[in-house]
């Protein structure tokens, strides 16, 4: 417990790092939960007061990302990752193992306030999982004997920062380049071509490639650029969004670790286009181990003239980028909440239109791009957009980078150009059994074995770049619950769709898989997602229950062979409801029980 | 009412009051006169007016109340068991009611605080002709499939005679402003 | 914009609903001028006095074939939207449902009874039971105001209040925080309590709730059930009201004489 009065000393250099902007709340809350271990509701009026807004206003930003805390929840917070692909892992078993371990219940601080121990959501390490995160740091590849060496650590009081490096090492494995990830990278190439062919032919050449946005929408990235120039503006700001949260997507992971060149002259070469003088990288807070390295690369682009005053050499091109880590919010992604939550606030959807490119970041017109598109950009630079739109399909161009996970014997990453089968993707990563492969995340499509045909395209199967795989032996109704929970635990609470049916899914996911479920259920998920997808305020909720109702229409007897044998069941044990009553009266007499048939 | 000319039998009715205050059977009674026009339609099994103990097969039941503790789960299998047709009477069977005013209080803590003695002694009673009671008030449709539902705290004499009417007379019922009501 | 309504309703700006033609005003929502015309579009988060917030989703219609939300969508020449339709209404009853069961929604203990929206909406849709599975969940009660209840149990996180506070009041007295199902309404003061906040009885805030989550104190039952707003007509039948409506809600009187007069 910190005293009040020292506050001033230990968040003073938190606020003056953010100049105690108001609109850089979020990530003043970020700092001072690594000064403190936690936000108390003290700090967080302290912390509101001395920003100047109201206390309702903190505590609404705080209370909605899952990584900031309001209790103590430890000096070591470990998150396991449960996703569908650490659970294929044995995340479980290794969770059990670490609570049997400190003697804890998911969730909650040990006696001495050392460690908590809980759930998370994806960490994106599916080809590498399972995966943990310990005080946001990632570790990935746990096995029992990791488990039982970072239960030593914490034991033993290690600081986080004197752990083996060996632990933290997280793997690239690129098992297929291709012209993103195969060619070698000459810093300020990109740039340097940009400038050459100068704003105008830069667009054009953007518009002729017809790149489309790698982040799932497929927007034309040349088009939402010309709309952000041509936007009426004071400033214009380039947003990349690295906050990649959809279950098994780890491409962007890669992309920032070893090809950070590409990605930030990719936003370069945006500013440039468009007229922007400040870039925001949204870096998801499950990333946070890359901050150091990313630094390190603006420091020396910095120090190369690829940022800040007069880049590349051309008077009044200035343009720098600042990193804004997220704190465990998929709904993040979606660019408008994004945009809220680089303003420091609850990262809720906006309404649209406007859309980002005319009303973005501080109201002014932003553009808001992948962290694989950015990377594109570099490539239509040097090479021009009629090279670049002679690869892959007519209404895809270019390579698509996949993120190979689940059943198969090489996990990792992927780059074809578009248009490649699901069947060669399998087969390329040595899945031999696969009877269901989820394309695109818990929000995209689950494919079955009569569909493997099918193509990685826009006008086929479009993706964000997740693909997880799932061969015989696994229970497809269970991959639909894990992902049923993880939209109940992500919904923002904005509109009542989302929030109420992700939450009534879940539930009824959990109320078939206990055996209580009956045809009457079976109904009501499609009945729901129904109407999520056509109510819900964004792609969250209208995608939410994508994945259950394909799977109860092609996974069908994964089901049915859960039902109960009747038309109705309740959600709960009737007897196990009398127990309260019949330990306060001390009976256990036959009228004291409600039997099966009861 | 005009019943149906072909009508081959006097429809079976039970009613029955789970965890209620027998404001919605008081509301039956209320449709007055039309008790007797009823009386050629239908005629009565279990049910408070007729005094029968237990429920043989019928074509109607109407439950008033929600679930509040195991006798309420017992007589509620029982109509559903025995009823081609459930129907969920008032606010109380259709949302659990006044008594799911306690949902949110521990069951125990309830009972004990309830018959704690002014020395503190607590003398929960402990008789196995008393119901234990639930952990919470149930709505009647998270125990049982319902197959109707007739809002009010009480429907009204006119919302009830609405809809037996339609329903003896083969039509799907339809309850709209302004019997419609929840309070 | 023109003073005069001819030049404002020029001959192309007009869509339709349902087929049947209604003028609107640039820069006006669907809602906003349907409400005008006199078509009822089934909302709750909206009103009139403030910002389109689109958090309901009761107004979604079809748009060209394409779901959105009348309250936030614009009005534009030409479009062709859907509204009173079987599959659209059926929709909204589930959306009524679910925020039914997602608070404490118990109408006979309510005073709000008789004019609450969401109570309104469920008669007019003919929405009979809150059909999914109750959650029941905890929501302590706020009395420590003098002069306003504050009853989340009943809350649906329409966020008038928090915008009525924010954009008319200039207080923002209250917020939505949490995240997902575990969202709720907090107040802004050190204690959580409304007793501590800038609320007054004056403000509008404290009578924007179109459900019975803030309340004034002590006028519950001034007039009686079965003589409030929505008991003499349901509420699709009421648009020059919902078009019209100012805040408070309604108006509430004290008893006099007059009354048969």
């Amino acid at each position: 417990m910190t005293d009040a009065s020292e506050l001033p000393v230990l968040l003073d250099p938190v606020l003056q790092r953010h100049q105690s902007r108001p609109d850089r709340l979020l990530q003043i809350l970020r700092d001072a939960q690594d000064v403190l271990g936690y936000l108390s509701d003290e700090t967080t009026a302290w912390l509101a007061k001395a920003l100047g807004i109201s206390y309702a206003q903190a505590t609404s930003t705080r209370d909605f990302y899952a990584f900031l805390y309001r209790e103590n929840r430890g000096r070591y917070r470990i998150l396991f990752s449960d996703n569908i692909t650490d659970r294929m892992a044995g995340n479980q078993a290794l969770f059990k193992q670490m609570l049997n371990y400190f003697g804890i219940a998911p969730g909650k601080v040990s006696g001495d306030g050392l460690v908590s121990v809980d759930l998370t959501s994806c960490t994106g390490m599916c080809d590498q999982g399972p995966a943990i995160l310990v005080n946001e740091m990632a570790i990935p590849r746990m096995t029992p004997q990791r488990v039982e060496e970072v239960c030593a650590l914490v034991s033993r009081q290690v600081p986080l920062a004197e752990w083996p490096a060996e632990l933290f090492v997280v793997e690239d494995n690129i098992q297929r380049a291709d012209l993103l990830l195969g060619t070698t990278h000459q810093p300020g190439e990109a740039i340097r071509a940009a400038i050459a062919r100068g704003r105008d032919e830069m667009l054009f050449e953007m518009r002729t490639s017809n790149l489309r946005g790698r982040g799932g929408a497929g927007f034309t990235t040349g088009i939402k650029w010309e709309a952000c120039r041509n936007a009426p503006g004071v400033r214009r700001y380039i947003v990349c969004n690295a906050d990649e949260g959809e279950p098994g997507t780890f491409k962007d992971r890669v992309l920032l670790q070893s090809y950070p060149g590409r990605v930030f002259e990719g936003m370069v070469i945006a500013a440039f286009t468009v007229g922007a003088h400040l870039g925001l990288l949204y870096l998801r807070a499950e990333y946070r181990y890359l901050r150091p390295k990313l630094e390190a690369y603006l420091a020396e682009m910095r120090a190369q003239n690829l940022l800040g005053k007069d880049i590349g050499g051309l008077a009044g091109f200035d343009f720098d980028i600042e990193i804004h880590l997220g704190a465990g919010a998929y709904v993040c992604g979606e660019e408008s909440a994004l945009i809220e939550s680089l303003e420091g606030k609850a990262g809720k959807p906006r309404i649209r239109p406007p859309f980002p490119v005319t009303c973005g970041y501080k109201n002014q017109p932003t553009v808001v791009n992948n962290v694989e598109t950015l990377c594109k950009a570099t490539e239509i630079a040097i090479h021009g957009g009629a090279w670049y739109e002679a690869i892959g399909t007519k209404q895809s161009t270019g390579t698509k980078i996949l993120s190979v996970s689940g059943d198969c014997e090489r996990p990792g990453i992927y780059e074809y150009a578009f248009g490649v089968r699901i069947s060669q993707v399998l087969e390329d990563c040595g899945a031999r059994n696969a009877i269901a492969v989820q394309v695109s995340g818990a929000s995209g499509t689950c494919l079955s074995e009569r569909e493997l045909g099918r193509r990685i395209a826009f006008e086929d199967v479009p993706t964000a770049g997740s693909f997880m795989i799932f061969d015989a032996q696994r229970d497809m109704f269970e991959v639909a619950r894990n992902f049923a929970h993880f939209f109940k635990h992500e919904s923002c609470g904005f509109c009542t769709p989302c929030r109420a049916g992700t939450a009534l899914l879940s539930e009824m996911m959990d109320k078939i898989a206990e055996g209580r479920g009956t045809q009457y259920e079976m109904n009501e998920l499609l009945r729901i997602q129904a109407v999520m997808k056509a109510s819900s305020h964004c792609g969250l909720g209208q995608t939410a229950g994508n994945a259950v109702a394909d799977t109860v229409q092609k996974f069908r007897p994964s089901y049915e062979r859960r039902l109960a044998q009747t038309d109705f069941v309740p959600a709960f044990d009737l007897d196990a409801a009398l127990a309260k009553a019949r330990q306060v009266t001390g009976r256990d007499d036959a009228h004291a029980h409600l039997g099966a048939e009861a | 009412m005009n019943a149906p000319r072909d009508l081959p039998r006097k429809l079976r009715v039970a009613t029955t009051s789970l965890s209620g205050c027998f404001g919605c059977h008081m509301s039956f009674l209320d449709i007055d006169e039309r008790l007797l026009e009823l009386a050629h339609l239908v005629e009565f099994d279990r049910s408070p007016i007729t005094d029968i103990k237990h429920c043989g097969p019928c074509d109607i039941g109407l439950v008033e109340g929600g679930v509040c503790n195991a006798e309420n789960v017992h007589v509620l299998h029982e109509l559903r068991k025995n009823c081609k047709v459930l129907v969920a009477l008032g606010a109380c069977a259709v949302g659990g009611g006044l008594p799911a005013q306690r949902n949110n209080l521990d069951v125990a803590k309830c009972l004990t605080q309830i018959y704690r003695t002014e020395s503190g002694e607590v003398a929960v009673p402990n008789d196995p002709e008393l119901p234990l009671l639930l952990d919470k008030v149930y709505p009647i449709n998270e125990i049982v499939r319902v197959d109707y539902f007739l809002p009010g705290c009480p429907p009204s004499g006119d919302t009830i005679w609405k809809f037996l009417t339609d329903l003896l007379t083969g039509r799907t019922p339809r309850i709209e402003h302004p019997l419609l009501k929840f309070d | 914009m023109s003073d005069s309504m001819n030049s404002v309703f020029d001959s192309a700006n007009t869509f339709t609903i349902d087929g049947r033609r209604v003028p609107f005003k640039p820069g006006q929502t669907i809602l906003h001028a349907a409400l005008e015309a006199g078509v009822y579009i089934p909302h709750l988060c909206h009103h009139p006095e403030l910002k389109p917030h689109g958090s309901c989703k009761l107004c979604t219609v079809t748009v060209n074939g394409r779901n959105g939300s009348a309250c936030t969508a614009r009005a534009m020449p030409g479009l062709e939207v859907e509204n009173d339709t079987p599959a659209l209404n059926d929709r909204r009853r589930v959306l009524l449902q679910m925020l039914f069961v997602e608070g404490n929604h118990f109408c006979p203990g309510c005073e709000k009874s008789g004019n609450c929206q969401l109570q309104a909406l469920a008669y007019d849709l003919e929405m009979l039971a809150p059909h999914f599975r109750h959650a029941f969940p905890e929501r302590p009660v706020d009395a420590s105001h003098p002069d306003v209840w504050l009853d989340l149990n009943r809350c649906v996180m329409c966020e008038l209040c928090v915008r009525a506070s924010r954009d008319l009041d200039g207080k923002s007295v209250f917020m939505l925080a949490g995240r997902g199902a575990e969202s709720k309404v907090v107040v802004n003061s050190p204690t959580g309590l409304l007793k501590d906040s800038a609320l007054s009885i004056d403000d509008r805030a404290a009578h924007v709730c179109p459900v019975g989550a803030i309340l004034p104190k002590r006028v519950g039952y001034a007039v009686p059930i079965g003589e409030r707003q929505f008991d003499q007509a349901t509420i699709s039948h009421q648009v020059d009201y919902l078009a019209r409506r100012t805040i408070p809600i309604k108006a509430v009187e004290p008893a006099t004489e007059t009354e048969g007069a």
